[in-house]
């Protein structure tokens, strides 16, 4: 009786801690247990300062996906972000990818705008149409700047 | 001059020694628990001892760690307004620092103090030294399952500690001081990673081995210690020791692991 409860104890004690971890795993941590089946688009950007792989991709405010991977395409300058997107999202072919910010100084994220084409985006398709990131910095230099010259 | 001199050269080839008998001593306690046949009852019997038998200390420890960050963290972010990041902060110190090291420092004070006193004595009365007399191997039969149960209770327990310190948190800031249950959990999910994650659970693994190895060690070279005394001053002496070395690596370890691994 005595060595039962010492294995029920540990039982206990070992199932508690891996159910947290679990927790801590999926919710938190979104490693894909019971993520929906995705596909993933590209998109060119000449700027995505601040984007983040794992970052968040929204369509009408919905979270449909998140940023795969951003490499460097060396010849033409421009960030090529990696998008997955959930399978039941359709896209069009003129769909438009930009890069928002959440709040004022909150996350980057891409935010998607559907199209009106009837060609629908498979996988490893391109996001054609895309809007960049836009910097509080320039903007504001550039009013500045151009106040002086006049 | 020449008598300084001569104690600090004693006092490094101590501690040259001393570090040098640790590290064999962790080599061949993980080649003995490496090598079949295992000792699962040995095992479940040490992680009752380390694991289950902490867990209620943890789960008060963490509680109260958990409303008084929350407690804190409102407080600094009401005057910024910006009550609504208190779930993501509350959780991103729990899981990235607090919950492994006070953990590490609970298993400490309950389990290595234990351990080391244990083996301690075990040396003390040569009931070691009666064991290799007949030809049991000490660091297979005794400090392999200690070892291994350490490497498993103290990431359980710090999976444990987090759990029950973000119910801490959502306490104060959700129901005592009525921050939205919403923004605390969305902003919690969002915020942390499978890195702060897998941060967290580096650290308690590396701290669980570290806690064992060196409580264990210090007991099981009580007779070598340079100015040891056998019996119970010898013991209690080696005891706050490693209590005290173990604390310190455990903090110094975690410095290091976090400036790696951000």
């Amino acid at each position: 009786m005595n060595r039962l409860t010492i294995e029920t104890y540990v039982g206990l004690f070992v199932v508690a801690g891996l159910a947290g971890m679990f927790f801590l795993a999926t919710k938190m941590g979104n490693v894909g247990v019971f993520e929906p089946e995705t596909y993933s688009v590209s998109a060119r950007f000449t700027s995505v300062s601040g984007l983040k792989e794992g970052g968040v991709v929204e369509l009408a405010g919905v979270r449909v996906g998140k940023v795969q991977k951003i490499v460097l395409d060396p010849a033409a300058y421009e960030a090529v972000v990696h998008l997955s997107l959930n399978k039941n999202v359709e896209l069009q072919e003129d769909s438009v990818a930009s890069i928002r910010t959440a709040g004022i100084i909150g996350d980057r994220y891409v935010k998607l705008s559907p199209g009106g084409s009837d060609l629908i985006l498979e996988e490893g398709d391109e996001i054609i149409e895309t809007e960049s990131a836009i910097s509080i910095e320039e903007l504001v230099s550039k009013y500045i700047f151009e106040g002086d010259k006049e | 001059m020449i008598n300084v001199l001569h104690r600090l050269g004693d006092s490094s080839l101590g501690f040259v020694e001393q570090a040098g008998r640790l590290l064999l001593f962790l080599l061949r306690a993980i080649a003995s628990a490496a090598r079949p046949p295992y000792r699962w009852q040995a095992l479940l019997r040490q992680v009752h001892f380390i694991g289950a038998r902490s867990a209620l200390v943890i789960l008060v420890a963490g509680f109260f760690t958990g409303m008084v960050l929350s407690l804190q963290f409102y407080d600094t972010l009401v005057r910024f307004g910006s009550v609504s990041l208190l779930g993501s902060a509350v959780a991103l110190a729990m899981i990235r620092e607090l919950a492994p090291v006070l953990t590490a420092l609970v298993v400490i004070g309950r389990a290595g103090s234990a351990i080391c006193s244990e083996i301690g004595i075990m040396r003390s009365q040569e009931q070691i030294d009666a064991l290799e007399c007949m030809a049991v191997d000490p660091y297979r039969y005794l400090l392999a399952p200690k070892l291994v149960a350490g490497v498993i209770s103290v990431p359980l327990l710090t999976s444990l500690f987090i759990m029950i310190g973000i119910v801490g948190g959502w306490f104060v800031g959700v129901v005592l001081f009525g921050v939205s249950e919403a923004a605390f959990f969305q902003g919690m999910y969002e915020t942390v990673t499978l890195h702060d994650i897998r941060m967290g659970f580096t650290k308690s693994l590396i701290f669980g081995l570290l806690v064992v190895w060196i409580t264990s060690a210090k007991g099981f070279f009580l007779h070598l210690e340079r100015y040891g005394a056998h019996g119970a001053e010898g013991v209690s002496r080696v005891t706050t020791d490693a209590v005290v070395i173990a604390s310190i690596s455990v903090l110094c370890a975690d410095y290091l692991i976090s400036a790696i691994m951000l």
